[in-house]
């Protein structure tokens, strides 16, 4: 049995060993990580700043490697290799002995030598170590700058406006993105990142490093200065040869192991892949021709046919900080005779160019910045040597949009290369489908591999799944159900287009059957979020909790939530509260969006319990509604010594205006009257934190099973520009999403997401603001209290009795005990009685 | 005077198989939904299918977690066959045999309806 021992447990050397277990168990297997945690997914490292943690971003978790049978050490770095005797040593002092080696240990990043590099506040972006330091220091400070406009210098650049800071790039050359783009291209580039807020400065040689201690200022050639908190160096690699080049491999005099087309070393039994080795002179510091060269080195050592390394194509697709980039083939137009076609938008900050041979056939590459829908299409064309239409220009000055990238997707071979990190083409994935029966992206991706290196290729995989499921005969839309052949928000604009008021009506013009569950809640939903007329005149197509107003609970009895807005309550309110729950013989609990709830309501109950209610002045909390439920506040500046806003007045203002509010899914609030966070507004919708200047505005967290952190969208904005952008936020959620989804969801799904949102809310782009502004104040004005509704209309009353025949309560309703509180019994021991 | 005239009606009417007992008016009934009847210490759920044109009537206990709410259930059909969801966690069962329609749940008994000079009756098997 042989003994292969990888150093270097980064996303190549992780590959490298999924490979190998993929095709046998015959070898041993160790790897030797010098981070203190498996393999993670560098390529995303960014998103650990928007809320995915290290966990999330592991390539496999610790249990994967004893399952498969690898022996996993973390870290250790390995410092010695013994070729003669075939032995390695770590830094602990653990020795190991191999019949291959296996370098993968990839590359540091590298850092210019000038002077005061070696201050406080000086970071590079590389390992989930260097993450930790640049949020925990960027916490303390307000303007910080990047190093580096290129990939991995913007994807900073990124972290740090996600941290709130102020950012500034800086690059040497002339343009970003030197290598990947033209100067046009580079222009729109950076026009675009400058709306974000991203300051971009090219053409900066920096010379010092200035600061007390810790960094102040940058200093450049041209005598300019930047005085900046935090400097991130992403100024490019270093290939880690330092084991190497002390056991006498050969290596490149600007570092790196040197390889053949095995990519074996000068040694015959060790061998070096990813960002370390050096092939042709070439350094590849991207991940997917790491992953070839892995495959490459496991079909070696096993002792398939083998396959040689003969270099790799470096076009690459990425969204830098919400824009489009791609680059593919000969960026350049460097092929002799090729011809340039270029489209350029500024207004729209979009930029094309096209390089095609001199005799017009074929696209050699070209660059695609803002709107990179055709990359994939393009990198094909290129990668096949597909024939170019008959007026090439086509490709990029059609009409947006309709150059439908799906009928580009039919048009390639199968053998076209669709996830270039896995090495999946077309056919892996038509396969998938019409033979193994896989219809859901999901399962495409599980069986296949497909997307998930960098995801790049994850909208062609969905253009591939949707056509050939479509060619099979399927239909794919996500239509409510049954009864529905149209979606959520196509429903929403015929019910407004149209006029529609009920239920009845819309399944006659628009329906077939006689509804569901599932579509006749939804409907109400809409109706409810357009109309907002009260949801007690079609009660039959409510769930059960919006036909009686109220929880349904275990037992079947209903528990009742009065509104106490931002969780402000007078004592008398409280004892009221007191004095009907005891009246009643109700069990009360605080709820977690700072009200009371009172359980175990009989159904006939619930009209006098309320009418009580109303007496004491409460009204509906919509606890039972698909609806705004509370804005939780912390106490804020009246009390509190920290607060710098009045956060409870303001959770209350905002309560008030969308009470009643129907949506999609229930929605939550908060005000948090500091930085502080004491009323975890980051969890919610939406949620506002003061500062010192006004409020930040959150949308989109989520607490449940799956909490989600919310994003800001707006800093320092006033409290009326505050106001008028949730009224945006939530009327374009509620026309748009998917019912029973949450603004977390709603979001995920979002194409664009969050720079999308931000382009629709606060900078208007779809020039819909005033309109959505125009119908929550509708909704607005059109609010009253279901409740007190209720409780003035004897027929709405009539409905809340158990027994349309007799005047008893249900006498199969049962409590028991608990701490000095009824609560009903646990129903899965209950006997039928 | 209005008591006069619904005594001139039957409570109950026997037939061969049936016990058929006066549930209540039409009009206590929502359009397109239900209420729970009491029987004896029975309790049937009633739905007045009015998009269908169409009574029906079964248990108001949902055999999934033992719970009285099928009459608060939404009523709606499944490719053509009428159903109802329990409010508490959507399980639908037939309205015209019973069967649940969507998981592994024991059928509900159905009882025919009948509706008579405005007044609902429901047939009760005879034991």
């Amino acid at each position: 049995m042989k003994r292969v021992v990888v150093v270097g447990n980064g996303m190549v050397g992780y590959k490298f060993c999924e490979k190998l277990r993929n095709r046998t168990s015959d070898h041993e297997l160790i790897i030797y990580g010098e981070e203190p945690r498996p393999a993670y997914d560098r390529v995303h490292l960014s998103s650990y700043f928007s809320g995915k943690t290290a966990d999330d971003l592991l390539m496999a978790p610790a249990s994967w490697y004893q399952e498969n049978n690898v022996t996993l050490f973390t870290g250790e770095l390995v410092t010695e290799i013994d070729r003669k005797h075939k032995t390695i040593r770590t830094h602990t002092g653990k020795t190991d002995h191999y019949d291959y080696l296996v370098l993968a240990t990839g590359s540091s990043a590298f850092v210019p030598s000038i002077e005061g590099a070696e201050r406080d506040g000086v970071f590079v972006y590389r390992t989930i170590e260097d993450l930790n330091q640049i949020m925990s220091y960027g916490k303390k400070i307000k303007k910080a700058a990047v190093m580096g406009g290129g990939l991995l210098g913007l994807e900073a650049a990124k972290a740090l406006i996600d941290l709130g800071l102020e950012t500034h790039v800086v690059e040497f050359a002339q343009r970003l993105m030197p290598r990947q783009l033209d100067d046009a291209g580079a222009a729109i580039l950076a026009y675009k990142l400058s709306q974000l807020g991203i300051a971009i400065n090219t053409g900066k040689s920096t010379s010092k490093i200035e600061g007390n201690g810790k960094l102040e200022a940058l200093y450049f050639t041209d005598g300019t200065v930047l005085p900046v908190e935090m400097l991130v160096i992403s100024a490019g690699i270093r290939p880690r040869d330092e084991v190497a080049k002390s056991c006498g491999l050969n290596v490149h005099a600007r570092g790196g192991v040197i390889v053949d087309d095995s990519l074996r070393t000068s040694d015959e039994n060790i061998f070096a892949i990813g960002e370390v080795a050096v092939h042709n002179n070439m350094v590849y510091g991207l991940v997917a021709p790491g992953y070839d060269m892995a495959e490459c080195v496991v079909r070696e050592i096993v002792g398939e046919t083998p396959k040689l390394f003969t270099g790799y194509d470096m076009s690459t697709k990425l969204k830098l900080i919400g824009v489009d980039v791609g680059s593919f083939g000969d960026v350049f137009g460097d092929t002799p005779g090729s011809i340039p076609i270029a489209f350029q938008d500024k207004r729209n900050g979009v930029y094309k160019r096209i390089n095609i041979s001199a005799d017009g056939k074929y696209l050699l590459g070209g660059i695609l910045v803002g709107d990179a829908a055709q990359y994939n299409l393009f990198h094909q064309m290129v990668v096949n040597k597909m024939p170019l239409p008959a007026q090439p220009e086509s490709l990029i000055i059609g009409t947006p949009g309709k150059a439908a990238e799906g009928a580009g997707v039919k048009s390639l071979p199968g053998t076209a290369q669709i996830c270039s990190c896995e090495n999946v083409c077309k056919d892996d994935l038509v396969t998938q489908i019409t033979e193994k029966g896989v219809k859901t992206i999901q399962e495409l991706k599980k069986n296949t591999k497909a997307c998930t290196g960098c995801g790049g290729c994850t909208p062609m995989v969905n253009d591939i799944l949707k056509i050939t499921l479509e060619s099979m005969g399927f239909k794919v839309k996500k239509n409510l159900c049954e009864h529905f052949d149209y979606t959520r928000q196509e429903l929403y604009d015929i019910i407004r287009v149209k006029g529609i008021k009920d239920y009845e009506a819309l399944l006659n013009s628009h329906g077939k059957g006689d509804g569901c569950e599932v579509c006749k809640p939804a409907v109400a939903s809409l109706l409810a979020s357009i109309w907002n007329e009260l949801i007690s005149e079609q009660d039959t197509i409510q769930d059960t909790n919006d036909r009686f107003l109220a929880n349904i609970q275990r037992g079947g009895t209903y528990s009742v939530v009065p509104r106490i807005a931002g969780g402000e309550i007078t004592p008398a309110k409280l004892m009221a509260i007191g004095r009907i729950a005891e009246k009643y013989n109700l069990y009360t609990k605080i709820t977690g969006g700072q009200r009371i709830d009172m359980f175990g309501a009989r159904v006939d109950q619930l009209p006098d319990i309320w009418q009580e209610l109303i007496a004491e002045g409460f009204e509906s909390g919509h606890a039972y509604g698909k609806a705004l439920r509370t804005v939780k506040s912390c106490v804020g500046s009246t009390w509190c010594r920290f607060g710098v806003q009045d956060s409870v007045s303001f959770a209350i203002f905002v309560e008030d205006r969308y009470k009643g509010l129907r949506a999609p899914h229930k929605l939550k609030g908060a005000v948090s009257g500091c930085i502080r966070e004491c009323a975890e507004a980051q969890s919610k919708d939406f949620g506002i934190i003061a500062t010192e200047k006004g409020w930040n505005l959150y949308v989109c967290g989520n607490g449940g099973s799956h909490p989600q952190h919310a994003k800001l969208l707006v800093s320092d904005v006033d409290t009326d520009t505050c106001v008028k952008l949730i009224d945006r936020f939530l009327m374009f959620y509620i026309r748009t999403a998917d019912p029973l989804t949450r603004t977390a969801t709603w979001l995920n799904k979002m194409e664009g997401g969050l720079e999308y949102l931000r382009d629709v809310i606060v900078n208007d782009s779809l020039g819909i603001g005033e309109d959505l502004e125009k119908e929550m104040q509708g909704l607005i004005d059109n609010y009253q209290c279901e409740w007190k509704k209720v409780v003035e209309t004897p027929e709405l009353r009539a409905r809340f009795r158990h027994f349309v025949n007799d005047e008893s309560a249900d006498e199969t309703l049962s409590f028991v005990d608990m701490r000095g509180q009824k609560c009903p019994p646990d129903w899965n021991t209950k006997t039928t009685r | 005077m209005e008591q006069l005239n619904e005594l001139k009606i039957a409570t109950t009417v026997e037939t061969d198989n049936h016990t058929w007992f006066r549930a209540a008016r039409v009009e206590d009934f929502p359009a397109n939904g239900g209420a729970c009847v009491k029987y004896g210490d029975q309790q049937i759920a009633v739905f007045n299918f009015t998009r269908r044109n169409e009574w029906y009537a079964c248990q108001n206990l949902c055999p999934h977690k033992m719970q009285m709410a099928l009459s608060r259930g939404m009523i709606g059909s499944q490719e053509g066959e009428p159903k109802v969801a329990c409010p508490f966690h959507k399980k639908t069962f037939s309205l015209r045999n019973g069967q649940c329609l969507n998981a592994e749940e024991q059928n509900i008994t159905v009882y025919p309806v009948r509706i008579e000079n405005g007044f609902v009756y429901i047939g009760v098997a005879k034991p």
